[in-house]
């Protein structure tokens, strides 16, 4: 099962090096969908038998769903707007992946809680999240960033969990949900009111 | 030693009698006389020098003190390994230049320049490199630094008639002495906690809390005069307005003296084995952006001195890298590394010494042949100057770090030292130093670029202006001392092996690094030989099979058809050679890439609309820290004086009053401590 | 049989066998097309056909015109001999032998580009700088792979990790099959720089007709004669050079010297069969986007570097 898990790992790092490098909404909404199956996969890899599915059906099927919808109903650009060049963002990216691998050993760590790379995996998850954030202009690619630095959370998270945890999990989950549900909502009023999701417009609404 | 004195004793001699000649109404036979004596002076001496250098085991520490009249210091110079391998360059490449400067001014008329004062300032300049590297005592070292920033001053400054050519001379000036003053603060400290200006006193006392900012403080005066990012930008100015022969010396020999500073402020400032991880890191991450930038922006030129003046930098900034990996693999522990290191910085230093000599010859032989260096108005000189040609070529594959030349050799052991890195101990320390080297990757990749752009655009194809399609030809008589850094460039490829016995050593000493046969595990000096053979040999393997390659193609060809036509233009009949590729044209797809660390301002004028009428694009390369750091650095500076300009105000009464008030103002203070 | 002979023969069969790549690339794509297609010993005749002619030579070149194509076809055999062929070890190998090979390919370049500015053409001029800034993106990316090999020789405690011989003869290789999965970024990061290097679709259309769209073949637009089947057969064993790579690293270490050297073999011509496919079933990538693509796999190859490293 380790093998897999590495391999699941590795994918999944490669998918976030990715994630900064794609320039397109739906290739972006595709590579995170991607992402939620991945991480269904690793539940799956490390024995977490009952709520695999539940994050395959939410973070794998509902969420990418939504963004899609909502992609569709706002008629957002085909193309992302980079604040920095993407070749700076995959840089970006490389760096967390550094950091993280220097964090892992001087952090210190009860022996044997994480497998080897789900630190650091999880860990440059949350970095290229939060990159995707401060990168992009639009909202809708802002919020799939803080979808990916969510991911990044749930991965920390994973090996914390015993049993009983699983349901304090799954609120986690619900809550990110309701929250980009809502956001959904928000965007597709923001564009029907102010004609743009462009956040650097948003700023005129401070009083 | 006493070769040595005699040499610096030589130098001194031919500076006074220059001086007098100097001093002498201009006349003809004057400027013949100090065209034949400042040259031949330098020469005997640099024959002198390296005869000193040579004389005795290689090992050997060697002092030679006079007392002076001075409060402070005496007259010490001493040899040792690490001076004897910076000599080299001095001594090499200053009879060199001279042979080469003596022969290309010649027909100087005296009404045209002051020949006996540009030697005179040569023979300064040459003293001074020496005396900086053998000095043994702070206030020497200081004085003769001063003299080897204040000669080349009065060189760069020959065509003195162009305002461009002053402007240079001056931010030289100012970039010299900026850096000379951080370097007084630095001794004066060092003196202060050391109680010495003897450097053997001062390489004797106790670590103090002042070593982080003596270190910072070193690596700023002497970065300053090796050209280190950001303090570069004199050299882009200051080369291609001095005439080739001095641009060639200060670029082989001026600027390795701030890397001897480096070297030699371990022996003040605790060895590289004691040195803290955050000095390597430091020179090692300035090597490799010094290193990058320089090549990017060598890259972005169009002028072909000024091209290899950012080369310049890119190659201090290789050395630089080389001295990281040193200080990281000793003070981790693996003097191997540190070894390899030190030995490859060293060895890159004397290679660069020889083909950044060649490359400034030539280029100063095409200016004197054609009146120009910018190089889209150059163009098809291989034809014309096939020797000059031919030796860029030869310096431009050297440098671009290809087999079997000697840059390939050098830089091939700052590799191995880098490779290494994967058994250091922890993996940021791997992890630098792999990366390291595949940036270092990058950076020949691009030089590659570099030196294709400027032999290509420069010697290849057709003339671009009248100029170079009719040059003045030099023949064999006045270029035969670029045969020596040539020679030097084949000879340190094929004979790899030899010179990094020599550097390997030198490298140790310097380093105070446990001699080889002490260390478990590491490969032998002579394995590392063994390997360079290997690689001369692999690259004689290349010369030859060109060779017989040719042979076969002249021998298949014979009684065959060979004809010369136009070359194919796509069946359009009227191609001009304004119509080739420009320098500005063939690092377009790079500028596209890097333009923002390139600093390219494009200017584009016209040729809208439907009947475009004249338009004109212009591509200008512009350093970004010069006008965006120090420009507005000195404007303040400026401002800020001009605000004290109320105090000057040319009344002497006045000023009479303020030494009267600062009198009586010391008084009281000295009567109240 | 003593391992230098084993040694020889394969790079006799080197010698004989790599303009036949080109021929596979060609016949496959032509298959994919629905065509018949060229001979697949094509380039031989090619090549014979050219050293029987007479040269036309430029007016404005110099002696770098002919000096071109003998360094590169010097410097590629050079290049070839260092590596390690059919897993046995080269006679050549030494530590650091990856950096000599890399700077040799880049020694032919820079004579080849040399050749190319000389004839004063603006196409040439335009290939040549197409080529000096692919190769120079492509050069650390070429580091980072082998440097990887290198670090997972090392982990092994490996004689000669450092050379070519270490990393490619079989034993870093088979690593990924015991579970280093991120070795596989290896071969594919090296079959990019492969169509990048020899500049195949989707970097370089070799077949196009447009001087304006190509780097490689507009370069020796000039060339003719002997220095024409000079510069073919240079790149032919430059081809059957990085085809090469991938079959170190995926062909493990096998017993009898002759059953890897067959597997090695039969990797090489599959690379060729594989170049020709994805000749056939992509387009060529605008100019400005190739940098991206050689981005793409050079953050493969750190990723790869960065995870042996750590492991």
């Amino acid at each position: 099962m380790t093998g897999l898990l590495q391999l699941l790992l590795l994918v999944l790092t490669l998918n976030n090096l990715a994630l900064l490098g794609v320039d397109r909404l739906r290739s972006l909404i595709r590579l995170i969908t991607l992402q939620g199956v991945l991480l269904a996969g690793v539940l799956l890899a490390l024995d977490h038998i009952l709520l695999a599915p539940a994050v395959l059906i939410i973070k794998g099927g509902i969420l990418p769903y939504l963004l899609n919808r909502t992609r569709r109903r706002i008629g957002a650009e085909p193309h992302l707007r980079p604040r920095f060049g993407y070749g700076w963002a995959v840089l970006a990216g490389m760096g967390g992946l550094l950091f993280s691998f220097w964090l892992e050993g001087r952090l210190p760590m009860p022996p044997g809680l994480f497998p080897p790379l789900l630190l650091p995996a999880a860990l440059t998850t949350l970095f290229c999240g939060l990159v995707l954030v401060v990168g992009r202009v639009t909202a809708l690619s802002q919020v799939m960033g803080y979808l990916v630095a969510e991911n990044g959370i749930f991965l920390l998270g994973i090996p914390l969990m015993s049993a009983g945890a699983i349901w304090f999990e799954l609120t986690l989950l619900l809550d990110i949900f309701v929250a980009v549900f809502v956001m959904g909502i928000a965007i597709n009023h923001i564009s029907d009111t102010f004609e743009s999701i462009d956040v650097n417009r948003f700023h005129n609404l401070r009083d | 030693m006493s070769l040595f004195v005699l040499a610096i004793g030589l130098l001194g001699v031919a500076a006074v009698a220059l001086l007098v000649l100097a001093g002498l109404p201009p006349s003809m036979r004057v400027t013949r006389l100090a065209n034949v004596l400042g040259p031949g002076c330098v020469v005997a001496a640099c024959g002198l020098g390296l005869a000193g250098v040579f004389s005795g085991p290689w090992e050997l520490i060697l002092q030679f003190s006079l007392t002076w009249g001075l409060p402070l210091g005496e007259f010490s110079l001493g040899l040792d390994p690490l001076t004897r391998l910076f000599l080299l360059p001095v001594f090499g490449l200053g009879a060199v230049c001279a042979l080469s400067g003596g022969l290309s001014l010649r027909k100087t008329r005296p009404e045209e320049h002051n020949l006996a004062a540009h030697w005179f300032f040569y023979v300064l300049l040459v003293a001074g490199m020496a005396v900086v590297l053998a000095a043994r005592d702070a206030v020497l070292f200081l004085i003769a630094w001063e003299v080897m920033s204040l000669a080349p001053f009065f060189l760069i400054d020959f065509d003195d008639s162009d305002r461009k050519v002053r402007d240079a001379a001056w931010i030289y000036l100012v970039a010299a002495h900026l850096g000379a003053v951080l370097l007084i603060a630095y001794f004066a400290l060092l003196w202060q906690v050391g109680g010495s200006t003897d450097f053997a006193v001062l390489a004797a006392q106790e670590h103090s809390s002042y070593t982080s900012a003596l270190f910072l403080l070193g690596l700023l005066g002497f970065g300053a005069k090796s050209g280190i990012a950001p303090m570069h930008v004199w050299m882009p100015e200051a080369y291609p307005a001095a005439p080739g022969h001095v641009a060639g010396l200060q670029s082989g020999a001026m600027i390795n003296a701030g890397l001897y500073g480096i070297l030699r402020g371990f022996d003040f400032l605790g060895q590289p084995v004691d040195a803290p991880l955050w000095w390597g890191w430091c020179i090692l991450v300035l090597g490799l952006a010094t290193a990058l930038m320089g090549i990017l922006k060598a890259l972005a030129q169009s002028n072909l001195k000024r091209l290899l003046a950012y080369s310049s930098v890119e190659n201090v900034g290789i050395m630089l890298v080389g001295i990281g990996a040193g200080v990281l693999g000793a003070a981790s522990g693996h003097p191997w590394i540190a070894t390899l290191g030190f030995a490859g910085m060293l060895f890159h230093m004397l290679n660069h010494s020889a083909f950044k000599g060649l490359l400034f010859l030539c280029a100063g032989e095409v200016q004197q042949a054609t009146g120009t260096v910018a190089m889209n108005r150059l163009g098809g000189l291989q034809k014309r100057l096939p020797l000059v040609g031919g030796l860029f070529l030869l310096g431009a594959a050297s440098i671009a770090c290809l087999p079997p030349f000697n840059g390939f050799a050098g830089e091939f052991v700052l590799a191995l030292s880098l490779l290494d890195g994967a058994s250091l101990p922890t993996v940021e320390l791997q992890l630098g130093l792999l990366l390291s080297l595949v940036i270092l990757g990058l950076v020949s990749g691009l030089a590659l670029a570099a030196y294709t752009k400027a032999y290509g655009i420069t010697f290849l194809g057709d003339a671009r202006s009248e100029a170079a399609q009719h040059p003045h030809v030099a023949g064999w008589r006045s270029l035969w001392p670029l045969l020596f850094p040539a020679a030097a460039c084949v000879g340190g490829g094929l004979l790899a092996g030899r010179c990094f016995e020599l550097v390997a050593p030198t490298a140790q000493i310097a380093a105070h690094l446990p001699p080889l046969a002490e260390l478990s595990g590491a490969r032998a000096v002579n394995e590392v030989g063994h390997i360079l053979d290997i690689i001369a040999a692999v690259g004689g393997a290349v010369v030859l099979l060109t060779a017989i390659l040719l042979l076969v193609r002249c021998r298949l060809l014979r009684r065959r058809p060979v004809e010369c036509r136009e070359t194919w233009g796509c069946g359009y009949q009227f191609g001009t050679p304004r119509i080739q590729y420009t320098e500005a044209s063939y690092s377009e797809p790079l500028g596209r890439l890097f333009g923002s660390v390139m600093g390219l301002k494009i200017t584009e004028k016209g040729g809208g609309g439907l009947f475009p009428g004249r338009a004109s694009l212009t591509i200008s390369a512009p350093d970004r820290v010069r006008t965006s750091l120090f420009t507005p650095l000195f404007e303040a500076v400026e401002r800020l004086c001009n605000a004290l300009k109320i105090v000057q105000h040319g009344k002497i009464y006045l000023y009479i009053l303020y030494i009267l008030v600062t009198l009586v103002a010391l008084l009281i203070w000295g009567m109240h401590a | 049989m003593s391992p230098l002979v084993a040694y020889l023969v394969q790079f006799v069969l080197a010698l004989l066998l790599a303009p036949l790549l080109p021929g596979i690339i060609n016949r496959v794509k032509a298959k994919f097309a629905g065509r018949h297609g060229k001979p697949l010993l094509q380039l031989y005749f090619d090549i014979f056909k050219l050293l029987r002619k007479g040269e036309v030579i430029s007016r404005s070149a110099s002696f770098v015109l002919s000096l071109g194509p003998a360094v590169s076809l010097a410097t590629a055999l050079c290049a070839l001999a260092l590596l390690p062929l059919g897993g046995v070890t080269s006679p050549l190998a030494f530590q650091g032998d990856f950096l000599l090979a890399a700077y040799l390919l880049g020694l032919g370049r820079f004579a080849v580009i040399l050749a190319a500015l000389d004839t004063g053409s603006s196409f040439e001029g335009m290939g040549a700088s197409r080529e000096a800034t692919f190769s120079a993106l492509a050069e650390p990316v070429l580091f980072c792979c082998l440097l990887a090999l290198a670090c997972v020789g090392g982990a092994l405690h490996l004689e000669n990790h450092l050379s070519l011989s270490g990393m490619l003869g079989g034993r870093p290789g088979t690593e990924w099959l015991l579970g280093r999965s991120e070795l596989l970024f290896v071969p594919v990061v090296l079959f990019v720089l492969l169509l990048v290097e020899n500049c195949r679709i989707p970097v370089d259309d070799p077949n196009t007709h447009l001087e304006l769209t190509m780097i490689h073949e507009v370069m020796i637009l000039d060339h003719s004669g002997p220095n024409l089947a000079f510069i073919l057969y240079g790149s032919a064993l430059k081809l059957w050079f990085f085809a090469a790579l991938p079959a170190g690293i995926l062909i493990p270490d096998l017993s009898p010297w002759w059953a890897q050297a067959l597997c090695w073999l039969a990797t090489i011509l599959l690379m060729a069969v594989l170049v020709g496919v994805v000749e056939s079933v992509m387009a060529r990538l605008r100019m400005y986007s190739v940098p991206r693509l050689l981005g793409g796999a050079g953050v493969l190859a750190a990723l790869a570097l960065i995870l042996t490293q750590i492991r």
